[in-house]
């Protein structure tokens, strides 16, 4: 329980010290409703997938091909709008399209025994592969106005994506600590043997965290395609770390069992809030890389000293 | 050099501190040269923390070490191997992608000018091994090599060393009964050469086989010594544990009429079997055997952990198909697997979500959880075991062995099963736990449930059983009545000799497989 809260701390001091930065060097103001939404529109797409990681990663797994997986649902997507699907159809069809190659990579590592690391590495270029295969190596762009509803839409001033940002959180919070699912993907996490013996049905369990990280990337992939207006070969790319490094800052284990999904939003607003604060420094892109970078490494180096203190 | 007369080795009122706890008070030991002196006691008697001063991985408070007269201060691990002093953990310590002679002469290989000298080396570990009979060549890895003949290695080693002691731990847990006979012979030819064995063991049985003097540890205490031979069964107990065997057990219940469970031709190809026999409620079979005798493999195809290639299963006289432990777990058949931490417990999760592991399907609707309905359910489980834990929110890390194991028991207890297998149930855990969970087994065979007791503990098989099944090269070779089965009897069963003491043929017998090796 508290090692999510430390990253909760460590996200009010970073909004604290952006804000006097920002005032300090004059970077406009930082702490402004319109800039804080700004921030959390921003960060949609990153949370969405690091939600999907995490269920993989609290139960001992690892999914590096979300990033590609993101590309292909976007695309597939993409293709049905241009086909003049209904809106509602494509975004299934996208989503459908993370799913399907989640459940490949599931029957890759629980059936066939290959090492999630690995699985979901060959998975990342198939996946990349297929996005430009079936894009022809050129994006599709310029969707229905009622598609981009999904970026530009605002419910009660709150912005769609975060809206869906939201339901996606409040769903996976609910299955994770409410559910039998939930309960027996920790134990998954924490000790495999023993919940095997314990009569739970690991490999059809561990296939199913790898169809609900590929189930969010599609639509992540949603998200990303109706913010930019544009389904393109190379989106996501680099995106699975950002979302593994949301969920381990957020107190997850990498190794399994530990972590809750509020955390790894507060991992994903971490690295939004650092982003747009440096954004608004004037702080180039190259820096910022640095600067996350360096972030991750000190969160993570926290928790591993505190807990070398505890024990 | 003159030998000095008295004992080679003494250790003279040792005491050690830690933290809150006085680990050792005053402990003597003295061994003669040549000799095998047996170390005895439970978990927690202090037995590993004497041996660690002896071998340097740990100081002494007070006291006085003497070796062949001479006093002498044990600094570390290294200075007491340059004394003569080596100590063989049940972990053993060699470096696996290394050859067995670099393994031997690790650190002081003979070199010229920097070089090893390869050959010569070779040549020093092939005498060795001759030395100790062992068919092992000096280039063959490490890790290529069973269990048994690391442990060879690791004696080459000390011999290498010009060791006047060997203290070996449990030297025997993970070997083969094959092995252990191999090994007791070089235990013999070692005191034949005058090296001193210090064998810490808390088997009986075999401490018997080897021993020539025996001390016993309790409570980091030195509550007695004498002649391996001079020792009955039942005074070492009280020894150990310091109560009577008929103090330890409680008293068995009657098994009810009929069968609960109904083995027939149960095989895993190349593993163990066939393997028959039946349950009947209410009754304890025990099931001894050395590691290796396919004990813990015959109890994990039971309930469907590992594949099996023959055989049936019938359940309260119906025929039931088992393929996974889901299977297993709604015909009501369960275990408690050998190793807790491996294989029963999620450490990282509190106490609550381990007991209702393996009911969540009972405690849930529609796929979300009763909250409210399993914290009482545990909690009466928890007061029902005496669980000590501060809250039911408690990691399982946080508690001690004993407990930890009861809080496993529980988590089956929460599903009622028919059948309760237990594999090791009291292996790691400290003398009160243990009389704790006696009596739950014995409480729960007399509500009806069958229960399979394996354990390598010869005395708890034999002092909890109706009928003891003796394993050997994946085989049962007898199963005997309780009034017929005594430590010897049993021992002889599992090690294949006859009243002559001479090996009758058996069975496939192959080195420890990776599940039985781990202690």
């Amino acid at each position: 329980m508290r090692r999510e809260l430390g990253a909760a701390w460590a996200l009010l001091g970073l909004v604290v010290l952006l804000s006097a930065a920002t005032r300090a060097f004059g970077g406009g103001d930082f702490l402004s409703v319109g800039n804080l939404t700004n921030i959390l529109a921003q960060v949609c797409v990153t949370a969405v997938l690091a939600a999907g990681a995490s269920f993989v990663i609290f139960g001992g797994g690892i999914d590096l091909s979300i990033g590609s997986l993101l590309a292909v649902s976007a695309a597939l997507a993409a293709g049905a709008l241009k086909a003049d699907w209904p809106v509602p159809l494509a975004c299934a069809a996208g989503v459908l399209t993370g799913a399907a190659f989640g459940a490949a990579n599931g029957v890759l590592v629980a059936w066939l025994g290959l090492p999630p690391f690995i699985a979901t590495l060959g998975m990342m270029g198939i996946a990349r592969g297929c996005t430009y295969v079936y894009l022809g190596g050129a994006p599709l762009f310029s969707f229905p106005a009622s598609f981009r509803l999904l970026s530009e839409g605002r419910l009660a001033g709150i912005p769609a994506p975060v809206i869906v940002m939201g339901a996606v959180f409040g769903l996976g919070s609910l299955i994770l600590a409410r559910t039998r699912f939930g309960r027996a993907v920790y134990a998954l996490g924490g000790n495999e043997e023993a919940a095997r013996l314990s009569g739970i049905p690991v490999r059809r369990l561990k296939a199913s965290l790898y169809v609900a990280g590929g189930a969010a990337a599609g639509l992540a992939g949603i998200l990303l395609a109706a913010r930019l207006d544009s389904a393109e070969p190379q989106a996501g790319d680099g995106y699975e770390l950002d979302a593994i490094a949301a969920v381990v800052m957020g107190g997850a284990s990498l190794s399994g069992g530990v972590g809750t999904i509020g955390g790894s939003l507060v991992g994903a607003l971490i690295m939004g809030v650092v982003r747009n604060g440096l954004n608004l420094l004037n702080v180039s892109s190259h820096w910022q890389k640095v600067a996350i970078g360096g972030i991750i490494l000190a969160a993570v180096l926290f928790d591993v000293m505190r807990r070398r203190r505890q024990s | 050099m003159a030998r000095h007369a008295g004992p080679l080795l003494e250790m003279n009122g040792i005491t050690k501190r830690f933290p809150g706890v006085l680990a050792l008070d005053r402990v003597d030991l003295a061994v003669r040269r040549g000799e095998v002196h047996l170390l005895l006691g439970e978990n927690g008697a202090g037995k590993s923390t004497l041996m660690k001063i002896l071998s340097g991985a740990c100081q002494k408070d007070e006291g006085d070490i003497f070796l062949d007269g001479r006093p002498i201060e044990i600094r570390s691990p290294f200075h007491a191997r340059t004394l003569g002093i080596s100590m063989i953990y049940q972990e053993l310590n060699l470096v696996p992608n290394l050859t067995v002679a670099e393994n031997i002469f690790l650190g002081r290989e003979p070199s010229r000018g920097g070089f090893v000298l390869r050959r010569r080396m070779e040549g020093d570990a092939r005498r060795l091994l001759r030395r100790m009979q062992a068919d092992i060549a000096p280039d063959a890895l490490a890790k290529d090599l069973p269990v048994a003949q690391q442990q060879l290695v690791e004696i080459c080693r000390a011999l290498s060393l010009d060791s006047k002691v060997i203290v070996m731990d449990e030297p025997t847990s993970p070997l083969t009964e094959r092995e252990t006979t191999a090994l007791f012979r070089l235990i013999r030819s070692l005191k034949a050469s005058g090296v001193s064995v210090i064998y810490i063991t808390h088997r009986l049985e075999e401490a018997r086989l080897v021993g020539d003097t025996v001390t016993v540890l309790r409570d980091g205490r030195r509550v007695g010594g004498a002649p391996a031979r001079s020792l009955s069964n039942e005074r070492l107990v009280r020894m150990m544990v310091g109560r009577t065997l008929s103090q330890v057990f409680p008293a068995l219940g009657r098994p009810r009429p009929g069968a609960v469970l109904d083995v027939k031709g149960l095989a895993r190809a190349g593993v163990f079997g066939p393997v028959s026999f039946s349950l009947a409620p209410g009754e304890i079979l025990g099931v001894a055997g050395l590691i290796g005798s396919g004990r813990t493999e015959l109890a994990r195809s039971l309930i469907g952990a590992d594949p099996r290639t023959a055989g049936t299963i019938a359940i309260g006289g119906r025929a039931v198909r088992i393929a996974s432990p889901r299977d297993a777990r709604r015909a009501g058949l369960c275990l408690l697997p050998e190793d807790r931490k491996a294989q029963g417990l999620v450490l990282g999760l509190p106490v609550v979500q381990n007991v209702s592991l393996a009911s969540l399907e009972r405690l849930s609707r529609f796929g979300f959880l009763r909250l409210g309905a399993e914290r009482r359910e545990v909690q009466g489980l928890v007061d029902r075991l005496r669980i000590r834990t501060p809250s039911l929110e408690q990691l399982v890390r946080n508690l001690s062995g004993g407990n930890q194991q009861k809080v496993v028991l529980a988590r089956w207890l929460a599903v009622e099963p028919r059948i309760l297998i237990f594999d090791e149930p009291t292996r790691g855990i400290d003398v009160g736990a243990r009389f704790e969970v006696y009596k739950l087994i014995t409480a729960l065979a007399r509500q009806g449930v069958g229960i399979v007791l394996v354990s390598s503990d010869l005395l708890e098989v034999l002092g909890l059983s109706h009928r003891v099944a003796v394993m050997r090269g994946g085989r049962i070779a007898a199963i005997l009545p309780r009034k017929s089965a005594n430590p010897e009897r049993v021992m002889r069963l599992a090690m294949g000799l006859t009243r002559e003491g001479v090996r009758k043929g058996h069975g496939p017998s192959r080195s420890a497989p990776d599940g039985a090796a781990r202690t």
